[in-house]
């Protein structure tokens, strides 16, 4: 609405208090509390069914694992967690660096390239990389061709390899929020730290490193609950992590208290990790006040532009070049066997659900950032937390803990509505219950892009609009929606690639014959014929290297 | 009740800290108004308040007689038709200008909304700029087409949050008056926060000191200058130097140069302590003058220079003298006091 | 009342519901083991079967959580283990069938007739032929003796194979000899556990290590594409109880909506045409002895199967997992 004139305000009618005071001001002040926790419904559910339905310990499983299990497993899950932590910065936040603050030969490629990683599973990296580099494999072949042994080759199926290829596989999480940090700020945090006399690199470590942190963060914290919740990657190294004990404690030993109980625990160390973040960061803020134009790259020349170009090319080649090699080689031996329609059937239906999923979850995950924007509240912060911890939980543990309660309604709704019929489902199987799942799944990686551009929206602007007449949706429509745009699109991709990329929630939710092509990779990796399992993996990669490439043209994104 | 806006008690606090303690005002329509103060004083607080971004702990706010704003009740800011500049500007980067100053026009016809997009720009001189980005734009355009969202809507009060802060000082001055001349064209109701007195000076025809969320002083900038009602606000205004002295009279004092009587009645009872108020223009340079003081330190302002005297006593006052007096640091000169306005404050 | 009705058949919409002519199958063995068989079936009966995959773990708590309302018939899986889980959790009804008793031998399924093993795969010794020759091999007790140190290549104790192997052999030889001989194999190890048997096949024949343990479906893979592979099977234990087997197999689900076709497909399972197809898609023996094997599969040789139900696997299989991580058995 616009003003009137003023003229016409003259008679204002008299001020009614206690109008101001009925429900509909109750409601305003908890509609965004209400939101959040509608929101995070989606994942409390499950997690409670995970949580609540194992409360009484099973002392003889739980003595055993105390004995024989925890102690390893915990050393074992911090190792890797710091690890892959470490990992992931020192490939993700230098590449991001260079990227965004220099130029040097192939920057411009590079500058796409590096994201590529993002398209392949982990577990397909897994098993091309120890494919590639265990001893039978062809490095180590060729190597003995020409050595006596390969005794001093370092064992790829160890904590180092698989810190390395999991480093390997979620670095672009940190280099993609990182790059973007940089990229609009980087530069510029170069020349106020020369006019306090800090070097180039002093003014890197003491301003844009700690500027750009929320940012790093986000993209770490992603990385990590991709660790904690991986299986397929732990199990082709055989590392006993906290997903591999979880599966243990259900599939071998019986009992599926003890794996949720062990998921319980999961979550809440990574609750813990999430909150500890948070509680560094303070109350510092990390808003950008408007927008500078972007500066020209600084020119990097001689052995230090070749030296980035070539550590640039070493990660993409060990990351992307050589895993889709190998699986191209598998794939080309495969071809007449898998090359069929139905892969384009596997492929269609991964498409289709990757991207009804994705634009839901960006909705939701939208929703949700607005809600804590406009509500700073404890509660909505504590609901946003919680809304996006399915991110971490092991992906077959969240699909029981969905499935469960969806099946309870069912036979609620089959009791009271078709009682004596024939009618085994209602919601289950359809598509409206497994694009929930996906949202309690991947809420986090929509949110973490949508939160990150919504972060630099300035309180100034807000108020200035609604100063002029803005408020609530219509706010949400002409300021908001416009100035995210490029974090939308962000939590669009990310999300498309992930989802194309999940198998247990799939598999557990999906209608009748929607197999994809996540579903038919799991069915062939499962016998362990992974060089049948290549082909439609090339078409996954090459499915996600769409999203990839438009995620990388993306200037101004999160 | 004519006035547009009044202040009553309002109270305000972050984390039960006071932030706007009890303060009191009421704007005329058409009145451009200042808040003047150091920075944390609470002065954008208050603007916040009436813009609507914070709630009230105690008083309200009425405005057009309507109250907007009391504990435990805000009206929400986009109903309040107040506007506000903001010190970043806040400009929306995805909008060129003309979208910017349009931004608040939603309810307005394609064609009015044209028009009155048009005359705003106009007003700010930026015409010729409208299909440009705001990155695009130098700091003053950007407070410019700031200043022209704010306005289209014909708002009914118009708050600007140090608004010319970011600019150079040069900019900062003629800026302020061209703001100023638009603002009275458009007969807007304003309130302006700074601390810089020369803006306020410039911009006001009422003027609020604020100190630790105490409103000091609700005047014009004359009355401010000559009449502070406290000790705060006379050192805070203007620059002087406060001199012991003794009440002789219900009208005259005594300090260590002489008596001196005011036109107008002192507050203080004969034979009280009080420390009177010499502003730099108050203390004259007068080579025939018998009572001398010892120049110690100089500025040189153009027209003027500001000499700070040391009296027999010790005592240092600043005098405003022009120019053309050029003497050294150290030499003896004639001074005499013009004080027809005493301002004392009990010691 | 009325409201009811209108809700019902709004919900109906969405709701499936099974058709008569219909068999729903739960699958853990990879849809592509299975899809042939059922897709030979559909022609030959008209039936439609419809198949959902998963692993065995979330398929069983899916039937726990739908409870009557299932809408499976028949549960696939692979592993005595699992079946015997499934059994031990009630999804499972006893199936009265003369035919599905003639054509599964006793020790191949549940003495209560809940479920059948469909194909049997043998878990034995493998060494490389260059290094290793046969008459220095004998069982898999032998296999923790100090003269392999450094030269066993095995898969992780997480794998059900591995798990069941162990858990026969608490029920043979005691859990005191069993525990002595795994640790005699974590002694002997070459390199870390691998994930999975062909890696541990692989291992064997680029000189890693000179023997190991896997199944034979999957020495049979390997070798229909690369007849040169330098490794061949050892059965182990002959001169004892016979060489460890185990099973893929299925069962009726307890609230299974169409018992009949669902049995009349087991049954259909278990006879000559659909068990050559059945193991032959994946180089396994069938659980039927009146049909032969695939010719590769069959040039392996006879060999004297442990004869001890398949069943054992699961029930000492979480036994068998605490022996092993006490022994440190990754």
């Amino acid at each position: 609405m616009s003003f009137e004139p003023q003229g016409l305000k003259a008679d204002n009618p008299p001020f009614d208090f206690r109008l101001h005071f009925s429900m509909p001001s109750v409601f305003r002040r908890w509609r965004w509390p209400l939101v959040a926790l509608l929101i995070s419904l989606l994942t409390l559910i499950p997690l409670a069914v995970i949580v609540l339905s194992s409360l009484t310990p099973d002392p003889v499983i739980w003595q055993h694992l105390l004995d024989y299990a925890l102690p390893e497993l915990l050393n074992n899950t911090l190792w890797l967690v710091l690890g892959v932590a470490a990992g992931v910065l020192l490939l993700g936040v230098p590449l991001a660096w260079l990227v965004a603050v220099y130029d040097f030969p192939g920057r411009k490629h590079f500058n796409w390239a590096l994201m590529l990683p993002l398209a392949m599973p982990a577990y397909v990296m897994a098993f091309t990389q120890v494919g590639l580099f265990d001893f039978s494999g062809p490095v180590q072949t060729l190597l003995r061709a020409h050595f006596d042994n390969t005794r001093w080759f370092p064992p790829i199926r160890s904590t180092g390899g698989l810190v390395l290829v999991m480093s390997l596989a979620f670095y672009p999480y940190v280099y993609l929020l990182a790059r973007n940090a940089f990229s609009t700020m980087g530069r510029r945090a170069l020349e106020v730290g020369q006019t306090l006399g800090l070097s180039r690199s002093a003014g890197f470590w003491r301003i844009a490193l700690p500027m750009a942190r929320p940012w790093i963060m986000g993209g770490l914290i992603l990385a990590l609950m991709e660790t904690l919740a991986d299986f397929g990657t732990v199990s082709i190294f055989n590392f006993d992590a906290f997903t591999t004990a979880i599966y243990k404690a259900w599939f071998s030993l019986f009992s599926l208290d003890t794996a949720k109980q062990l998921a319980s625990l999961l979550v809440a160390l990574i609750f813990v990790m999430v909150a500890l973040e948070q509680y560094a960061r303070g109350r510092r803020a990390y808003v950008q006040a408007g927008r500078a134009a972007p500066l020209p790259r600084l020119r990097l020349a001689g052995a230090r532009a070749w030296l980035a170009s070539g550590y640039a090319l070493l990660v993409l080649v060990l990351a992307f070049v050589l895993p889709f090699g190998q699986l191209l080689v598998w794939s080309w031996g495969a071809l007449e066997q898998e090359w069929n329609e139905a892969l384009f059937g596997y492929a269609l239906r991964s498409v289709t659900l990757s991207m009804m999923a994705a634009l839901m979850i960006v909705c939701i995950a939208l929703l949700l950032s607005y809600a804590r924007r406009r509500d700073g509240g404890a509660l909505v912060r504590l609901l946003a937390r919680v809304a996006t911890l399915g991110y971490a939980v092991p992906g077959t543990v969240l699909a029981v803990g969905i499935f469960v309660p969806v099946a309870w309604l069912d036979n609620v709704l089959i009791e009271r509505f078709f009682a004596g019929q024939d009618v085994t489902a209602v919601l289950k199987g359809t598509l409206a219950v497994m694009l929930l799942a996906y949202v309690s799944r991947f809420l986090a990686v929509g949110y973490s892009a949508v939160d990150a551009a919504m972060n630099r929206i300035t309180r100034s602007q807000e108020e200035a609009a609604r100063n002029l007449g803005y408020s609530g949706f219509a706010l949400l429509r002409h300021v908001h929606l416009p100035l995210l745009q490029g974090g939308l699109l962000t939590g669009v991709l990310m999300v498309f690639v992930d989802v194309m990329k999940e198998m247990p929630i799939t598999m557990m939710t999906r209608p009748f014959g929607w197999d994809t092509l996540a579903v038919r990779i799991y069915g062939l990796t499962s016998e362990g014929v992974f060089d049948q399992a290549a082909l439609p993996a090339v078409v996954l990669v090459l499915v996600g290297l769409i999203p990839t490439l438009l995620l990388s043209r993306q200037k101004d994104v999160a | 009740m004519d006035a547009l806006l009044q202040l009553n008690a309002v109270s305000q606090a972050y984390a039960g800290k006071p932030v706007i303690d009890n303060m009191s005002f009421q704007l005329a329509e058409g009145e451009i108004a200042c808040l003047l103060g150091s920075s944390g004083c609470g002065k954008t607080t208050v603007l916040r308040c009436i813009a609507g971004f914070e709630a009230l702990r105690g008083g309200d706010i009425r405005l057009n007689g309507e109250r907007i704003a009391a504990p435990g009740y805000n009206k929400p800011a986009h109903l309040r038709a107040v506007g506000m500049v903001f010190q970043d500007y806040a400009l929306f980067p995805h909008l060129d200008v003309a979208a910017n100053v349009g931004f608040g026009l939603r309810g307005l016809a394609d064609a009015e909304r044209k028009a009155r997009v048009g005359l705003m720009l106009e007003v700010v001189g930026l015409s010729a700029l409208a299909g440009a980005y705001p990155h695009e734009l130098s700091g003053g355009q950007q407070q410019r087409v700031a200043l022209a969202r704010a306005l289209a809507p014909r708002p009914r009060l118009l708050l600007l949050d140090e608004p010319f802060s970011n600019l150079d000082v040069d900019l900062r001055q003629r800026l302020s008056h061209e703001v100023r001349g638009i603002l009275k064209e458009q007969g807007m109701t304003a309130i302006m926060v700074t601390h810089d007195q020369q803006e306020a000076f410039a911009m006001a025809d009422k003027v609020g000191v604020m100190h630790h969320g105490h409103l000091q002083q609700w005047a014009s900038p004359y009355q401010l200058y000559h009449e502070p009602a406290s000790r705060y606000v006379a050192d805070f205004i203007g620059q002087g130097a406060f001199v012991p002295a003794v009440i002789s009279g219900p009208q005259c004092v005594t300090l260590e140069v002489g008596e001196y009587c005011s036109l107008t009645p002192l507050a203080y009872p004969v034979g009280a302590q009080v420390d009177v108020l010499l502003r730099p223009d108050d203390v004259v340079h007068d080579d025939h003058s018998a009572l001398t003081a010892t120049v110690k330190g100089k500025v040189f302002m153009g027209s003027e220079f500001m000499y700070t005297l040391q009296l027999p006593s010790g005592q240092q006052v600043l005098a405003q003298v022009p120019s053309h007096h050029n003497h050294a640091i150290g030499e003896a000169i004639g001074i005499r006091l013009e004080l027809d306005h005493l301002i004392a404050f009990a010691r | 009342m009325n409201k009811k009705v209108l809700l019902a058949s709004l919900l109906a919409v969405f709701a499936g519901s099974a058709a008569a002519e219909e068999i729903v199958v739960y699958s853990s063995r990879a849809e592509q083991l299975i899809k042939p068989l059922f897709d030979a079936y559909s022609k030959e009966t008209g039936v439609a079967i419809k198949v959902i995959s998963d692993k065995e773990g979330p398929l069983m708590e899916r039937l726990k959580a739908e409870g009557s309302n299932s809408p499976a018939d028949i549960f696939l899986t692979v592993d005595a283990g699992n079946l015997w889980k499934a059994e031990d959790m009630g999804l499972f009804q006893p199936v009265k069938s003369a035919v599905l008793n003639g054509n599964i031998p006793a020790n191949l399924r549940d003495p209560d007739n809940n479920w059948f093993g469909l194909s049997v795969r043998a878990r034995t010794i493998f060494y490389n032929k260059n290094t290793v020759k046969p008459a220095q091999l004998a069982s898999y007790e032998d296999l923790a003796s100090p003269k392999w140190k450094g030269k066993l290549c095995l898969r992780s104790s997480k794998n059900v194979y591995n798990q069941s192997l162990v858990a026969t052999m608490i029920a043979d030889i005691g859990p005191v000899a069993t525990e002595r001989m795994v640790k005699g194999w974590v002694n002997n190890l070459a390199t870390a556990p691998f994930g999975n048997d062909t890696a541990v096949l692989e291992a064997i024949a680029a000189g890693q290590c000179d023997v190991g343990l896997a199944n034979t479906y999957y020495y049979g893979r390997i070798v229909a594409k690369n007849p040169g592979f330098p490794v061949s099977p050892f059965w182990a234990n002959q001169a004892g109880k016979g060489t460890h087997v185990n099973v893929s197999g299925a069962g009726i689900v307890r609230y299974a909506k169409n018992v009949k076709g669902a049995v009349k497909l087991l049954e259909w399972l278990s006879s000559d045409k659909a068990q050559n197809m059945f193991a032959d898609v994946n180089f396994e023996y069938p659980a039927n002895p009146k049909v032969k094997a695939d010719a590769l599969v069959a040039s392996w040789g006879n060999f004297k199967h442990n004869l001890i139900n398949v069943k054992v696997a699961g029930s000492k299989q979480a036994e068998a997992v605490m022996l092993m991580d006490r022994v440190g058995y990754k």
